[in-house]
């Protein structure tokens, strides 16, 4: 029995070496976006356009990961669909709760 | 991937109501892994959004960099104070040790999808060998955020001289050394807070994260995965190491950079 048990029964396929080199871009595309961040935190002035170049950047990244590495762009549509739509609602909160900080610091100072 | 073996099979006999069905061609486990992870994706946004409305309720650290010191009447900025790395005691190093942090989560994101990749191939061998490297790199991350944190309370050698009210109700004057929950000498008490809250909880997902790759790399080096005839497992458990890296690329913008 326990012998039968280890006997594989999956074949191995060989490696697809395009899919690996693939894998490596896009890391190196991730590193060298952070490598970009982190030049533009030392050399640029702190202020809105700095913040926005940020954000584009993180999101840029965030697409990689999620296109990439978790291949949700492969899954059907709807599940794509399923993950990214509700993420509107972060949208709202973004701006409800920067108004309320904002609010809040006009009322303190 | 649709490309790969049907991760659960479908018996004819069962027909439509039998289960067993995969509606979104995605199995039960990874559906249910992608909608766990929607809803940390809120759990995560609702701490980082939260962090950026109370930062801009606070004015901001306006003088020279030069000359910043610490105090809990203005936010401070981050740069100034994550500057140390280990063994280069008192040396202004900025950011040099959380961009090393991101440079060993995205590596072993990297890792991680090559074992997927090579889990679809049911290689056995590369799988094992790839878990191996993840597992390491998300040890390594965790010890560098045990440094990160260890360094943070414990504080820098001067601390800051700060006006507060004490646990005791009066308003005092003196030294204040590293953070606790109550006060801290790098900014407002919210400041230390949301830093033990929000990278608390993104390490307290990759604790997690190394317990279940651990589960993947013993499973998958005994052969569990091969009896099985897929290696599924290794690719939900990836999907939720690829969300740890994903949040904390967004904690690195929103609460070391900005």
């Amino acid at each position: 029995m326990a012998s039968h048990e280890n006997k594989s029964t999956l074949e191995v396929i060989p490696r697809n070496e395009e899919k690996i080199k693939k894998i490596w871009k896009t890391a190196f595309i991730l590193l060298i976006l952070t490598s970009i961040e982190f030049v533009f935190a030392f050399t640029l002035d702190r202020g809105i356009l700095l913040y926005l170049i940020f954000i584009g950047l993180t999101i840029w990244k965030a697409k990689y990961i999620m296109m990439e590495f978790m291949h949700l762009g492969e899954e059907a549509k709807p599940l794509f669909y399923s993950i990214i739509v509700p993420l509107i609602f972060l949208v709202w909160l973004v701006i409800a709760l920067m108004r309320e900080g904002t609010d809040i610091f006009l009322l303190r100072w | 991937m649709s490309t790969t073996a049907t991760a659960v099979g479908v018996s004819p006999k069962r027909g439509i109501w039998g289960g067993g069905n995969e509606p979104l061609k995605a199995s039960y486990g990874k559906l249910m892994m992608w909608f766990f992870l929607l809803s940390d994706i809120f759990t995560f946004a609702a701490f980082l959004i939260a962090y950026a409305a109370i930062r801009v309720s606070y004015p901001g650290y306006l003088g020279p960099e030069d000359a910043f010191i610490g105090s809990n009447e203005y936010w401070p900025v981050p740069e100034l104070v994550f500057d140390a790395i280990p063994f280069f005691h008192g040396v202004h190093i900025p950011l040099a040790f959380v961009g090393l942090m991101t440079f060993i989560l995205i590596m072993s994101s990297v890792t991680m999808v090559l074992a997927v990749e090579a889990g679809h191939r049911n290689d056995r061998k590369d799988v094992v060998k790839w878990l191996l490297w993840t597992i390491l790199g998300g040890i390594t991350f965790l010890s560098c955020q045990a440094w990160e944190w260890t360094h943070f309370i414990h504080g820098t050698d001067g601390g800051s001289v700060l006006t507060f009210v004490n646990k005791m109700g009066q308003v005092v004057t003196e030294t204040v050394y590293g953070a606790n929950l109550f006060i801290n000498e790098y900014g407002p008490a919210a400041f230390a807070q949301l830093f033990f809250f929000i990278t608390g909880f993104h390490g307290f997902h990759v604790t997690i994260g190394v317990f279940l790759l651990f589960l993947a790399f013993y499973q998958a080096a005994v052969g569990v995965y091969e009896r099985r005839g897929h290696y599924e497992m290794v690719e939900k458990i990836g999907l939720y190491w690829h969300f740890v890296d994903l949040v904390w690329v967004f904690v690195f913008t929103f609460f070391y950079l900005i």
